[in-house]
């Protein structure tokens, strides 16, 4: 599914250095790590965003070069990204701005456009899941959302779009916990054995419902240790320290 | 990154710009005494409008052109200015579309105006002015079973002198400013609606004009009377070829809504902008103005500003009738060395008046985008309420947003309420959307017509698509 290999990557300064990351079809991964260790640099990097200078390495999306793509090619290929810091769009509709992402992924995919009736329906849905009230679909693309209605609009997106790699940059940050319950249930009903995630988190608690296949810990831009799940709890019992010592 | 789309999107050069080869039958450049009576003369106009004319011309040699506006452009030289340009046709003009010239029709046709088809299909009645002179009226009939009068003004003064020595300049006196009073002097021609007590106009009033002939200034005068009871919908959308040498256009409107009679006033304005440089473009420095004179009368303006070089506009509102409402919603897009200063003057007289300005300002480019804003509650305003929102959009580092609103209250009663913004279209915001498999392009044009949206519902609908359209086009590759 995505293979990174040797990756590099600054913005004014070196912040990856050297990562590498195989993610296999069904698998989810979750990577913890120290604030400013390059988490969220790495998700950017991967999802396109022009600040970053990638200045070595390669990345692999289902066997095709993703580094040399645009960020909507990327998303039409099937990467997602549910942004630590999701953006406000004033005045752009929410449902609007859902269908507007929808339809164009499907044209790059060559499917026809998904009509109203369709896609009311198909949303409708998906916001029960995760226990959105229907009015957010009528307001302003995360304008005045609350921390956590942004994190699950985020969600909202994700199933929408049916990526087949999502990146969640610590979408559990500042949810409730039934909230928490229900993002991971929204995450947990896309896990099909084909879809890949890769989950950026600082407590193991959200593990407990995502429960990973291997967990990694990056410091300073590099990985320097990865596990099993339970490498989450010893994590949480011990920090990060004893492993900076030792990489 | 955006910087260099958003560049891509407004640079996107004009579409409408050709010039229509018709002879034109001119009055030598220039303006003096002499000339206005010529200009009246060749109207063949009733003594009442020469005396008229005359007063103002005088009047405006004791003026010197405003410079409080926020806006820069070379000194106007007054006399190499044509001030009549009627187009040359078949004698007596035409009567019907079969009679006008091809040539002509082909142009609206460019301008995607296919005169009949769009008209009918549309129940668009379009008053068609080329240069200085109309050229060709449509649904006459059905308007006129409505007892509706819509004409051109040249044909207003021919058939109904009396409504015309009524009602011309008592909401726009000439007087009034500079350009007013240039206007009353030279004014060629323009279109007159009269709607009659009690009727609702069957249909949406429409004009496109176009400035056509080299150096012809523009001096269009426009009256609207809606008498009581009634309800108008009227249309004015623009473009103009691409030339060289800057033109003026000065053009007078004056609304007059009566007893609980509605006006809804919309336009797109869409001439020619300059070139990349600055070069060229229209200077579009028009008076517009409505009066609620009745009680429960309304008078809407909507306007979308996307062309002309300088724009300098306020559609404003006298609210004297008690309980008469003022609205204001605008959209103004400066791009590349475009400059617009343009906003309102709400009025209020009576009591329980209301008035609601929305302002939209987009800037790229180099452009320059001012509201100017008058909200003004004499002793007499009662109860009465205004509210202001005022929200500027940035694309570029290089371009401007200015707000100036002055607030004069002088009843204790009234409330005034005043918002504003500024914002950007920020790299986030379209890394957001690409991420999410929407291209920069279609991001921006969601972006702004998000931005947009309060004023683009107040627009009739065949009209909102129109003027998505045309901001699409006057932003492509400029985004930042
Ligand atoms: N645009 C930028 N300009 C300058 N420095 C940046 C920029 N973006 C990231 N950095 C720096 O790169 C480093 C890694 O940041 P990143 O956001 O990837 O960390 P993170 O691991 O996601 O941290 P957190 O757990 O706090 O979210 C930090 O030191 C940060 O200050
Ligand atoms: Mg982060």
């Amino acid at each position: 599914m995505l293979a990174i290999k040797n990756l590099h990557a600054s913005i004014s300064q070196p912040i990856l250095r050297g990562i590498n990351l195989t993610i296999n079809p069904g698998e989810v991964h979750a990577i913890m790590g120290p604030n400013g260790s390059g988490k969220s640099t790495l998700s950017n990097v991967l999802a396109g965003r022009e600040e970053y200078q990638v200045t070595d390495g390669e990345v692999q999306l289902n066997g095709k070069d993703l580094l040399s793509m645009q960020p909507e090619e990327r998303a039409a290929q099937g990467l997602f990204l549910a942004f630590q810091y999701p953006v406000e769009i004033p005045g752009v509709n929410n449902m609007y701005f859902l269908k507007a992402a929808v339809n164009s992924i499907r044209k790059q995919r060559n499917l026809s456009p998904l009509d109203a009736v369709d896609f009311i329906q198909l949303i409708k849905s998906k916001i029960k899941e995760i226990g959105f009230d229907e009015s957010f679909l009528h307001r302003a693309v995360n304008e005045g959302f609350s921390g956590g209605e942004k994190k699950r609009n985020e969600v909202l997106q994700m199933m929408m779009l049916e990526p087949h790699l999502a990146i969640l940059d610590e979408t559990d940050s500042g949810l409730d916990i039934d909230a928490l319950q229900m993002v991971a249930k929204g995450v947990n009903s896309l896990r099909d054995g084909k879809r890949s995630f890769l989950v950026v988190t600082h407590y193991q608690r959200l593990l407990n419902y995502i429960v990973p296949d291997v967990v990694h810990v990056m410091v300073q831009g590099k990985i320097i240790k990865s596990g099993g799940k339970e490498l989450a709890l010893e994590l949480e019992e011990k920090g990060y320290g004893w492993l900076e010592g030792n990489p | 990154m955006a910087n260099q789309y958003i560049k891509e999107v407004v640079n996107q050069t004009y579409q409408y710009g050709f010039v229509t080869a018709i002879e034109s039958d001119a009055i030598a450049p220039g303006l003096s005494e002499e000339v206005v009576r010529e200009i009246s003369r060749r109207k063949d106009e009733p003594e009442f409008l020469l005396a008229w004319r005359l007063k103002a011309y005088q009047h405006w040699l004791t003026l010197s052109p405003p410079e409080w506006a926020k806006v820069k452009y070379p000194k106007i030289d007054y006399q190499k200015i044509i001030y009549y340009s009627a187009p040359k046709s078949k004698k007596d003009g035409p009567k019907s579309l079969e009679d006008v010239d091809p040539k002509l029709l082909e142009t609206y046709a460019k301008l995607g105006i296919p005169l009949h088809e769009r008209a009918k299909l549309a129940g668009v009645a379009v008053d068609a002015v080329f240069d200085s002179v109309s050229v060709a009226t449509t649904f006459k009939e059905k308007l006129s079973e409505a007892g509706v009068i819509f004409c051109s003004f040249s044909d207003a003064v021919k058939n109904h002198p009396e409504l015309i020595q009524k009602y011309l300049g008592t909401v726009v006196p000439y007087r009034d400013n500079y350009f007013a009073a240039l206007n009353s002097a030279v004014f060629s021609d323009g279109s007159f609606v009269y709607i009659p007590k009690g009727v609702r106009c069957p249909m949406e009033l429409s004009t496109y004009f176009r400035i056509n002939a080299a150096n012809t200034g523009q001096f269009e005068r426009t009256l609207i009377i809606a008498d009581d009871d009634s309800y108008v919908s009227y249309l004015e959308g623009c473009t103009a070829p691409m030339r060289d040498e800057n033109q003026l256009h000065a053009a007078v409107v004056e609304l007059i809504a009566l007893e609980k009679a509605q006006i809804k006033y919309s336009t797109v304005q869409n001439w020619y902008p300059g070139d990349e440089e600055g070069r060229g473009g229209i200077y579009n420095f028009v008076t517009k103005r409505g009066a609620c004179r009745g009680k429960h009368s309304k008078i809407s303006w909507t306007q979308i500003e996307t062309g002309s070089a300088i724009t300098w506009k306020y559609p404003s509102v006298v609210l004297q009738g008690d309980h008469s409402v003022g609205e204001f919603y605008s959209v103004a897009l400066t791009n590349h060395y475009q400059q617009a200063d343009t906003g309102t003057k709400m009025i209020h007289i009576g009591k329980n008046t209301r008035s609601t300005i929305i302002s939209k300002g987009i800037s790229a480019g180099r452009g320059q985008n001012t509201y100017r804003g008058l909200v003004r509650m004499l002793p007499t305003a009662a109860r009465a309420r205004n509210y202001t929102q005022c929200d500027s959009l940035l694309l570029s580092q290089t371009c401007g947003a200015h707000t100036f609103p002055t607030i004069d209250v002088k009843n204790a009663t009234a409330q005034v309420e005043h918002e504003a913004s500024t914002s950007k279209i920020g790299d986030d915001q379209l890394f957001y959307c690409k991420q999410r498999g929407i291209s920069a392009e279609d991001a921006v044009s969601m972006i702004v017509n998000g931005f947009c949206k309060q004023v683009f519902k107040e627009l009739p609908m065949e009209f909102a698509v129109e003027a998505q359209k045309l901001l699409e086009v006057s932003l492509e590759g400029s985004v930042g």
